[in-house]
């Protein structure tokens, strides 16, 4: 395998494990949204964690390789303005990724600090966290971002 | 070579996308039902492994096999593009793609009916581990495995 090869891999690779972890919120989030007890809500946010390794590794991965990758290649440059629309929509995606970490992992904590008083009885304010609707809006522009960054990675505008 | 390798005609990105979205979707459903079913197999039986096994069966029918559909549709939609049914010999990688589809179609279909089996079962009350449930578990992780590899084969197009 060439270098090239290599990096197309990693690259591709990345953007799987980025998209993965948005399916796997999105499920979660699905999941979770008519959950007002606090086992309940702290189960699921069990399979979180998976979901976290894989934003984390995939988003570095999908920058690092994705820049090198338009250094590497004849023809492409990283100040193309595909290129840089990707970078940006990156960043668009971080943002949102950040805020929405904020909101549900909020829900998490208040879930695990009930359970922990040892409560496990239906609670009004934790079924607000879950459904808190700026969590949804967040997690929403988050997707778009990635939808947006896949749709300029295949069609190359202007390239 | 590098810039011939990231060529290719407009018309074709449409199938490209199609087929890459609904991998990338089918990877997520898989990785998210691993989790859970992994979380599952961790407690046995109960509630928590109840809802760990429900989780992941929703997950597979409902996310997973759609993404499937959509990612066979787009490869034969390329494959049709690129025309190579015309070519006598089709490249490794190709045989490659088609292997670990329609097997892992098999597998996957395998997988969503046991773990579906195995989610009622633990649903039960007083139940313990269910080997259906770990069976889907297994399944979908040798899913994951190959499609990982389809993954490789398709970026690097080993010859």
């Amino acid at each position: 395998m060439s270098r090239y090869d290599w990096l197309l891999f990693l690259h591709v690779l990345s953007a799987f494990a980025v998209v993965a972890s948005i399916v796997l919120y999105t499920v979660l989030i699905v999941a979770v949204w008519d959950k007002d007890v606090p086992g309940d809500v702290v189960r699921l946010f069990r399979v979180s964690k998976v979901g976290d390794a894989l934003i984390g590794v995939g988003s570095i991965g999908v920058l690092v390789f994705g820049i090198w990758l338009s250094i590497d290649v004849d023809g492409y440059e990283v100040w193309d303005g595909w290129v840089i629309a990707a970078i940006v929509l990156w960043f668009v995606m971080g943002a949102f990724g950040s805020r929405t970490g904020k909101i549900y992992n909020a829900a998490r904590d208040r879930a695990r600090a009930l359970a922990g008083e040892g409560s496990n009885a239906p609670s009004a304010e934790l079924r607000a966290l879950v459904q808190d609707r700026r969590g949804l809006w967040s997690h929403a522009g988050a997707s778009l971002a990635v939808l947006l960054l896949f749709i300029d990675m295949i069609f190359k505008p202007g390239a | 070579m590098t810039m011939l390798a990231a060529i290719r005609p407009d018309s074709w990105n449409y199938a490209l996308f199609l087929h890459v979205l609904g991998a990338m979707i089918l990877v997520g459903a898989l990785v998210t039902a691993v989790t859970a079913q992994v979380l599952s197999w961790k407690r046995g039986g109960g509630a928590d492994a109840a809802a760990y096994a429900r989780l992941a069966f929703r997950t597979l029918l409902f996310v997973g096999i759609p993404a499937y559909v959509a990612m066979r549709i787009g490869a034969e939609w390329i494959y049709s593009k690129e025309h190579w049914g015309d070519v006598p010999k089709e490249p490794d990688w190709l045989g490659i793609g088609y292997i670990t589809a329609d097997l892992g179609a098999l597998l996957l279909i395998t997988s969503v009916v046991l773990a579906g089996f195995g989610a009622r079962r633990l649903a039960q009350a007083d139940s313990g581990p269910s080997i259906m449930a770990r069976s889907a578990g297994v399944l979908t992780i040798v899913v994951l495995a190959a499609y990982l590899v389809a993954v490789w084969a398709m970026t690097a197009k080993p010859t």
